[in-house]
């Protein structure tokens, strides 16, 4: 066997040293990490313009900067957290990482594919940076660009958007690499139903990043079209269409929500078995329900378009469509509590943050029911009953899933172990802030504060204030995570340390560059407890 | 890492998925449009040139036979036609650019483009028939470039030997590629010249 298989992937073995080791390797356990240093610092500078607006939002008025900067920082905090963060978030960097070694394989199928991937995400993630600095300012639409203020205003929207589009690129490449992946790479005797559930959520939301994103890809075109040559797909003094716009633009982002939440539901199902050492509850509910989401999810991009004057008939269907979708997620809450059901429950960690992602999911889904009917949705459409909602999602669910990934598989990524006592109390942290942070605005919302003003009554004050401070705590909660995390050296890690039964805890901690010295045969479900 | 031919082919279906979906927000725009103008879109489609379009039409459909041939060739082993076979795909790509150069230049020289003062001026149905031309013919020739530039690339890989018929798996999805800008095409031609 050659000499470089037994070294850990975290070695130069390749013919370049230091960063350019990195920045050429085409190991997907490497790229999954710079995956994740890249979108922590997006993720940083996406914390850090959300604390200025809750501080600018501290009193009623203007504190800092006027309603125009607000505008631009509201904006380029969406486009950062949406397209560079909670995208491509637990997909690329879990979906890189461990996915191959959850089905035992030694690399993706295309793994020079999955560099270039990378080197789009960062690209586009420049030019989406670069939108702030260059031509006419900062883009003032919102991160959804919709038409027709997206055409029409001076700010620098065609960096923005075009720096999107290649997001959506790289994204489209890694759905297909890892569909790719599924097909051809599992171990031999691993079927599809022998095959973990975080590899099955990935497979999920790989189908829905290579069937949707095109649609937004046109559509980003579109726009910058209209704003360079005014083609008039979406101006109605050309006879366009406006409403047009946002089908196109939702019928790619509705089912991103579900390329955010599906990996994140996938390691929620891969953790909670592992501490609770007992096989998964309901096994092919969980993975059919999966695909149910993804499949329904994909119909229901109307219902961000209740109150924007479609007709009676298009409301009802996609009201139903709605509530349909509702149905998969809480088969998957279901057999999650089921699973914990009487198992031998050790509450590490990483169990602890999936514990915090079922509450704040559950929170989150809803009170997205309460926008999915009609009724209600007129009334707290664009609220902030809505900016609470999507935030218990995509920041209760996907962060909270993220950073219970990040603790589960720590040990595995760079064989050290962490402060389990200061991961908790960050959590606690985190926790606490994050509902005092959000919590108040779904009653703001209701009581009629409007999401994306720079200025409110003085009825809302005290809302606003609980949310800074819930910020301030959140804040803190992350700062002790990431210190607990990458500040020193922990103690070194055994190759399983939570005792866990699927095949990534079969090998070294960390993991040899080839994975496993000889690919395993699978007998046996995943899951295997009793 | 060992070669795997069929994970390679089942990439390039996904990816020409991907293409067909990125046209497709393009057609439903045009089906929209189409419906809410429709007399307006079947009155600016005679200011096209049906001949010119054939003509195009020919180009394409012989240049994607010329594209199987080589693969033909190729997996024959007759290495000289397979590099053969190439440069005529190329010559009838060629020849679509060419007339599309012809197509655009005279309507850019009267003034008929996205955001001239003319378009401007025009009924709402003619504006974005034309703007649906250009953008779509537009992104069509894009992608056309992008194939003439896979195949040249492939062409010298057949001449140095690293495509031969024991390993023809670029050159099969460099086809599949060609195929589906012809297969767009297909589609652009009835929807923007015949029906009138």
């Amino acid at each position: 066997m050659a000499e470089t298989t037994t070294h850990s992937y975290l070695e130069n073995t390749g013919r370049y040293k230091g960063l350019l080791s990195w920045l050429t390797t085409t190991d997907h356990k490497r790229i999954g990490l710079m995956y994740m240093w890249a979108m922590m610092v997006f993720f940083l500078v996406g914390v850090i313009l959300g604390e200025i607006m809750r501080l600018e939002l501290f009193r009623p008025g203007q504190q800092f900067f006027n309603a125009q900067t607000y505008n631009g920082i509201f904006t380029i905090h969406g486009i950062i957290m949406i397209f560079t963060v909670v995208i491509p978030g637990l997909a690329a960097v879990f979906g890189n990482f461990s996915m191959p070694l959850l089905i035992g394989a030694h690399d993706v199928a295309f793994p020079r594919l999955n560099l270039f991937s990378w080197y789009l995400f960062i690209a586009g993630a420049a030019i989406a940076l670069a939108s702030q600095f260059m031509g006419n300012g900062p883009p003032d639409t919102g991160w959804t660009f919709y038409a027709p203020y997206s055409t029409q205003t001076h700010t620098n929207v065609v960096a923005a958007v075009f720096g999107a589009f290649v997001l959506g690129f790289s994204s489209i490449l890694t759905g297909l690499n890892f569909i790719v992946t599924i097909h051809r790479l599992r171990a031999p005797g691993m079927t599809f139903f022998k095959m973990p559930l975080f590899p099955w959520s990935i497979y999920a939301t790989a189908w829905i990043q290579v069937l949707a994103t095109p649609i937004v890809g046109i559509t980003l075109l579109m726009i910058i079209a209209e704003r360079w040559f005014r083609i008039g797909f979406f101006d109605p003094s050309l006879g366009g269409d406006p409403i047009l716009y946002q089908h196109l633009f939702w019928i790619y982002s509705h089912p991103a929500v579900y390329i955010m939440i599906l990996p994140a539901m996938g390691v929620i199902t891969e953790i909670i078995p592992t501490f609770s050492q007992k096989r998964i509850y309901g096994y092919r509910a969980i993975a059919m329900s999966s695909l149910a989401i993804a499949g329904v999810g994909y119909f229901v991009w109307a219902h961000h378009m209740f109150t924007s004057g479609i007709s009676t008939t298009e409301r009802w269907i996609f009201s139903l469509l709605t509530f349909l979708v509702a149905i998969p997620s809480a088969i998957k809450v279901f057999n999650w509590v089921g699973t914990m059901y009487k198992g031998s429950i050790s509450l590490k960690p990483p169990f602890i943050f999936a514990l915090g992602f079922i509450f704040l999911f559950m929170i989150g889904g809803l009170t997205g029911l309460v926008q999915g009917s009609l009724a209600t949705d007129i009334h707290v459409h664009d609220t902030a009953f809505v900016v609470a909602h999507f935030h218990y999602i995509v920041f209760g669910g996907v962060g909270f899933a993220f950073f219970a990934a990040l603790h589960y598989w720590y040990p595995k990524m760079f064989g050290r172990m962490y402060n389990f006592r200061r991961a908790n109390i960050a959590f606690a942290f985190m926790f606490i802030g994050f509902n005092l942070l959000y919590f108040p605005q779904f009653i703001l919302g209701l009581m009629g504060m409007p999401r994306r003003y720079f200025d409110y009554l003085p009825q809302f004050t005290a809302g606003q204030q609980i949310s800074a401070v819930g910020g301030w705590l959140l804040l803190v909660g992350i700062i002790i995570m990431l210190v607990n995390l990458f500040s020193k050296k922990g103690a070194k890690a055994p190759d399983n340390p939570w005792g866990g039964k699927t095949l990534e805890w079969t090998i070294p901690s960390p993991p040899t560059v080839e994975n496993f010295e000889n690919i395993p045969e699978v007998t046996e479900q995943p899951y295997n407890y009793d | 890492m060992h070669r795997d031919d069929l994970g390679a082919r089942l990439g390039m279906w996904i990816f020409i998925f991907t293409e067909i979906l990125l046209f497709g927000g393009l057609f439903l725009v045009y089906a929209v449009m189409r419906h809410r103008y429709s007399d307006e879109f079947h009155q600016a489609a005679h200011q096209l040139n049906a001949f010119i379009g054939t003509l195009n039409t020919v180009a394409l459909l012989l240049s994607s036979a010329t594209v199987a041939m080589s693969i033909t060739a190729v997996q024959k082993g007759e290495k000289r036609m397979g590099v053969l076979f190439i440069p005529i795909t190329l010559v009838c790509a060629g020849i679509f650019l060419f007339n599309k150069y012809l197509e655009w230049g005279h309507k850019i020289s009267i003034g008929l483009y996205p955001g001239s003062d003319m378009m401007i001026g025009l009924k709402h149905g003619y504006i974005l028939f034309f703007s649906l031309y250009f953008f779509m013919t537009g992104l069509h020739m894009l992608h056309l470039v992008v194939g003439s530039i896979i195949l040249t690339i492939i062409m010298v890989r057949i001449q140095t030997g690293s495509i031969n018929a024991g390993r023809i798996t670029l050159l099969e999805n460099g086809g599949l590629y060609w195929h589906l800008v012809d297969l767009i095409w297909i589609f652009l031609f009835p929807l923007l010249y015949l029906i009138t």
